[in-house]
């Protein structure tokens, strides 16, 4: 055994090297692999025209929900709701298709346990600590919440991994991203990721995992580190990382797919063990005061574009890189905003909560929370809350919180990526704005020419209370 | 995959920064399930800006893309590398590019060159009027004005660019290994070998 202390990371890596080749590439083995609709059709195309099979079927997950609509989905005699849009019932039948001839396992469209794959992942066990585990989609970084070595992957490498379940990876480099102190109250997960990006930029993690280390992690309840390492990929980096501890295990016990009896005892054993080593090497950090942090959104067209919700829009000229500034003239423009601007004075018409970052029951509740008793504003004309699956939406409904989303006038929906991404009916129309629990801000992504301002669930609930973008402590 | 060693050509002038997957091709292109024909949708908001050099007749088919820093950040959608493809780019120079579409880039034979911002600088104003050629095997940018950058490149993606090697039959080739990781992690590791669901 190697005595050199490793980090969380280096000990996933070492675990599942299949071949080291002399220039320190390594094929890696993939434990689990979670499939969608949108970037897995070519991939089984490539395999079905080379005649090639899936290696582990019993590896793999797949679950549609990028351009599922989140409308009803059944009539009121039960009967199925056809999808109107003529390519995307394609895709969602190419799914059904494929998975059924590669012998993989589909939580289908109308199964009560459907939802977004980076909710299903850890909500059925599926997903473990110490697991490689990818998918055809950035937001994969997701799952490193529970200790994963979690990534997205291009559909080349979709294929790759259906017939090999392995992927030839060059080691990255490893990125501590410490927090020191607590939180203070009224600020959540997803103002710490936003500031976090803000701090450190969106090419920083270019070519890293960031490992979150501090006690404002270890305190979040799971819920919250799957949103931190959502967001890991808007900070560039392929992969976050939290280690995982008594509260990630007591999450995944007796989940469907969890490991049980001598194996759950084997698990949390090798689990335990996994923790970055005092005196292991990261190499770079970064230090972030916790106590600096407020609840926080972004003003431009990056998730680096962030501001304390009690600031204003910056000035292109404030920032030192003349690209910076330019990028910024273009970001205000597209958005519709003047320097100086306060942002608890700018006006929404749209909410949206849900997507991979925040649908999980945690983040509805604390967006209920805030709705209860209350009514949205007269000036919003489209708020939807979107649980992240089947099972959250049953939780939420068997805890009320439906009733409450739609006594203050929110539409409660069926899981589904919905407005993250505008590929679905859920959009947001041209020079509107949004206050959103989604994770990218970038041009047109809501919809074309949208204007998106990321947000908590907490704060998207009182932007949809107050109509404008506000501080939800004012509200508590 | 179709071996490339050569590029040779006009080349856009875009240079902006931080141009993430969204902007080369936007999610209500990806409801398709082939590779083809997504050229029409690549760029699709920055055509309709004033000006634009996606619309300039100067670059029409040009096979060069130059951009800004942190190229291809944002979604993994392999669909971006097809949509340069289908428009004809299989080169793309920029001072650095998101991890994961460097990856896609390459399983599709696209060349990402990273060279430094001065040289993006210089190869901006050139491509303007002027062809740049790209030579993968000396690893080298060179211009009719005699200037000459040269780039790093990892040498196993170099290899199969060159020889259009397809991946996922080298890795079918390590069969051997790959049993005897799956063999070794079902006694160390089982409950990572294999899945079982609860009824």
């Amino acid at each position: 055994m190697s005595s050199t202390p490793r980090t969380l990371y280096e000990k996933i890596w070492d675990a599942h090297v299949v071949a080291r080749r002399d220039d320190g590439t390594c094929l890696i083995y993939i434990d689990r692999h979670l499939v969608h609709e949108v970037t897995s059709p070519q991939a089984f195309e490539a395999l079905r025209v080379a005649g090639r099979k899936v290696r582990r079927p019993d590896l793999a997950l797949a679950v549609p929900d990028h351009n599922l609509p989140t409308t009803a989905r059944r009539d009121s005699t039960g009967g199925k709701i056809p999808i109107a849009d003529v390519e995307s019932a394609g895709q969602l039948a190419a799914l059904t298709r494929n998975t059924a001839e590669f012998g993989i396992r589909l939580i289908g469209e109308s199964d009560p346990e459907q939802g977004i794959v980076h909710v299903i992942g850890p909500e059925q066990g599926f997903s473990l600590p110490g697991a490689t585990i990818v998918c055809g989609d950035s937001h994969t970084a997701c799952h490193g919440g529970l200790g994963a070595l979690a990534f997205g992957i291009g559909t080349s490498e979709v294929e790759h991994v259906l017939a090999t379940q392995t992927l030839l990876l060059t080691p990255s480099k490893t990125f501590e991203v410490r927090v020191e102190g607590d939180l203070p109250a009224g600020v959540s997960a997803k103002d710490l990721i936003l500031h976090i990006i803000g701090v450190v930029g969106t090419g920083a993690g270019t070519g890293h995992v960031i490992e979150f280390r501090g006690r404002a992690f270890e305190e979040m309840s799971v819920e919250g580190r799957l949103t931190v390492c959502n967001m890991a990929i808007e900070g560039g980096a392929r992969s976050g990382l939290i280690a995982p501890d008594a509260k990630t295990f007591a999450y995944l016990k007796g989940r469907p797919y969890a490991p049980k009896g001598e194996d759950w005892d084997k698990a949390v054993a090798w689990w335990t063990s996994l923790a970055t080593d005092p005196g292991a090497r990261f190499d770079k950090s970064v230090v972030i005061n916790a106590a600096d942090i407020q609840p926080t959104v972004t003003w431009g067209t990056s998730p680096e574009d962030t501001v304390a919700i009690g600031g204003v829009v910056p000035a292109p000229e404030s920032f030192a890189d003349p690209s910076k500034q330019e990028a910024a003239r273009k970001s205000l423009d597209y958005m519709g905003l003047e320097p100086g601007q306060r942002m608890d004075a700018i006006a929404v018409e749209n909410v949206f909560i849900g997507s991979c970052t925040n649908s999980r029951i945690e983040d509805l509740r604390a967006a209920a929370a805030v709705l209860k008793g209350r009514h949205k504003a007269a000036n919003v004309k489209w708020a939807i809350v979107v649980p992240g699956s089947g099972l959250v939406k049953a939780q939420a409904e068997a805890e009320g919180l439906d009733r409450i989303f739609t006594d203050a006038g929110l539409e409660w929906r069926e899981p589904g990526c919905s407005a993250c991404l505008a590929m679905n009916p859920d959009k947001v129309p041209a020079g509107e704005r949004c206050a959103s629990t989604s994770n990218r801000n970038f041009v047109g992504r809501q919809g074309p020419g949208s204007r998106t301002h990321l947000v908590s669930p907490a704060m998207a609930a009182a932007a949809a209370v107050t109509g404008h973008l506000t501080d939800v402590r004012e509200l508590t | 995959m179709k071996a490339i060693n050569h590029v040779a050509g006009r080349a856009i002038p875009f240079g902006r920064k931080n141009v993430d997957t969204d902007v080369v091709i936007p999610a209500h292109w990806l409801k398709t399930i082939t590779r083809e024909g997504l050229g029409r949708g690549a760029f699709e908001a920055v055509r309709k800006e004033p000006g634009n050099v996606f619309e300039d007749p100067e670059y029409a088919g040009a096979p060069i893309l130059i951009a800004g820093d942190n190229f291809g950040c944002g979604s993994s959608r392999e669909h971006a590398a097809w949509a340069l493809l289908d428009m004809g780019v299989t080169c793309v120079i920029a001072p650095s590019f998101s991890d994961i579409f460097s990856g896609n880039a390459f399983k599709n034979g696209i060349l990402t060159v990273a060279l430094p911002q001065a040289a993006i600088d210089r190869l901006m104003v050139v491509a303007k009027t002027d062809p740049i050629d790209i030579d993968l095997e000396t690893q080298s940018v060179t211009t009719p004005f005699q200037d000459r950058f040269t780039f790093a490149i990892d040498a196993f993606r170099k290899h199969c660019l060159l020889e259009g090697l397809d991946e996922v039959g080298l890795t079918l080739a390590q069969d051997t290994a790959i049993a005897a990781h799956e063999h070794r992690a079902r006694a160390d590791l089982p409950f990572l070998a294999t899945t079982s669901r609860a009824a």
